[in-house]
């Protein structure tokens, strides 16, 4: 009983942690889906990035791809590049294989790096819960400072309901030199699949 | 030796025959309710005698499939002792027929199950608990005095172990 309650107040202490607005985020180095590995450090020229957790299977996810893929496509030549992450253990969730990742990047196109958080190392550093989970970097003095945590939009389920673009608007922002409005907004995903946390 | 397993064709017989209306009553239509957030939320601040289990799921969502078992169980253990379990499925809306009903239906659930869908999420997911991020599973176990939210799964022995503290 003791052990189940110790074992449960930690899980809650671990899910607290990760970034929150203002935090410095860490660089990471992950294998991308065409067999290079990818840092942030690579991007000399970007002034910031959305990074965005995201998986194959989770409905959520797959109803975001093409607003991700409208993300990159309109801030990556302003100089915020999407960076997708899939940190699903895929012995857990079978859908998210590295192979898997390959053929869904194919299949709809994705125009920005997919990478394979292999070790599973990076979501917890970040704090990501779930997929989708958007984490918006700006680059300070070569410092990668956390402008906002949360959601791509207003609509996560149908992208023809979006009345308000929260990743667009605080993109926007940081690239007027103003902090975004909005940093912490919430929508429901797919918890990632982590099987030490059980 | 054919005596034998006729008997036991005529027994296996009599046992179906037995099952079969008691089943037809159990595939009866599933019916479900789809509430917004104005609706669900009354139900989540009750002011009874009875501690209520509220489990945010989906059919979709494999861990929260995963750990349903463990909330059947505890409505089953616990439907005696002034507890309430409720299954909110967060299952989209073109899903209600094509996979909630025939889930409902094959796992024989017997908790209470609603759907729940509401736009605004930005409001709903921090009103009914300020530190949720979104994911799912997650569940909401509270009574007049205590109220707590995890965001996690949960197995039997967990899940038990926290209703207990609501209980004594």
């Amino acid at each position: 009983m003791l052990l189940v309650v110790a074992s449960i107040s930690a899980f809650t202490v671990n899910s607290s942690k990760g970034y929150k607005v203002g935090d410095e985020a860490s660089d990471f180095k992950l294998k991308n889906i065409d067999d290079t590995m990818v840092s942030l450090a690579d991007y000399k020229d970007a002034k910031g990035f959305i990074v965005v957790f995201t998986c194959n299977m989770c409905p959520y996810s797959k109803a975001n791809e093409n607003r991700l893929i409208a993300l990159d496509k309109k801030y990556k030549k302003k100089g915020f590049p999407v960076i997708a992450i899939n940190s699903n253990d895929s012995e857990v969730s079978k859908g998210d294989s590295f192979e898997a990742m390959k053929v869904r990047a194919k299949e709809k196109g994705f125009t920005f790096p997919y990478l394979f958080d292999e070790g599973q190392e990076v979501y917890p550093k970040y704090g990501a819960t779930k997929t989708p989970h958007v984490f918006i970097l700006n680059k300070k003095n070569d410092k990668l400072i956390v402008e906002y945590i949360g959601a791509i939009d207003d609509s996560s389920r149908d992208e023809n309901n979006v009345k308000e673009r929260f990743v667009e608007n605080a993109v926007d922002a940081l690239l007027k030199g103003e902090k975004p409005t909005k940093t912490d907004t919430r929508a429901i995903g797919c918890s990632i699949k982590d099987k030490r946390r059980r | 030796m054919y005596k034998a397993q006729f008997f036991l064709l005529i027994v296996l017989v009599l046992f179906s025959c037995k099952k079969m209306p008691k089943e037809s009553t159990e595939s009866k239509e599933v019916t479900i309710t789809t509430l917004n957030y104005e609706q669900l939320k009354p139900l989540l601040h009750k002011k009874d005698d009875k501690t209520y289990v509220f489990n945010f799921w989906a059919t979709w969502c494999m861990p929260c499939v995963k750990e349903l078992p463990a909330f059947e169980k505890l409505n089953e253990k616990f439907k005696d002792k002034n507890v309430e379990v409720v299954l909110v499925s967060l299952d989209f809306l073109r899903q209600i027929e094509s996979d909630l009903k025939p889930f409902i239906k094959e796992k024989k659930i017997q908790s209470k199950v609603l759907h729940f869908e509401d736009s605004n999420e930005q409001f709903w997911i921090r009103d009914i608990a300020e530190n949720w991020s979104g994911s799912i599973p997650a569940t909401l176990i509270y009574n007049a005095q205590k109220r707590k939210f995890y965001e996690q799964s949960f197995s039997y022995e967990e899940l038990q172990n926290e209703l207990q503290t609501f209980l004594n």
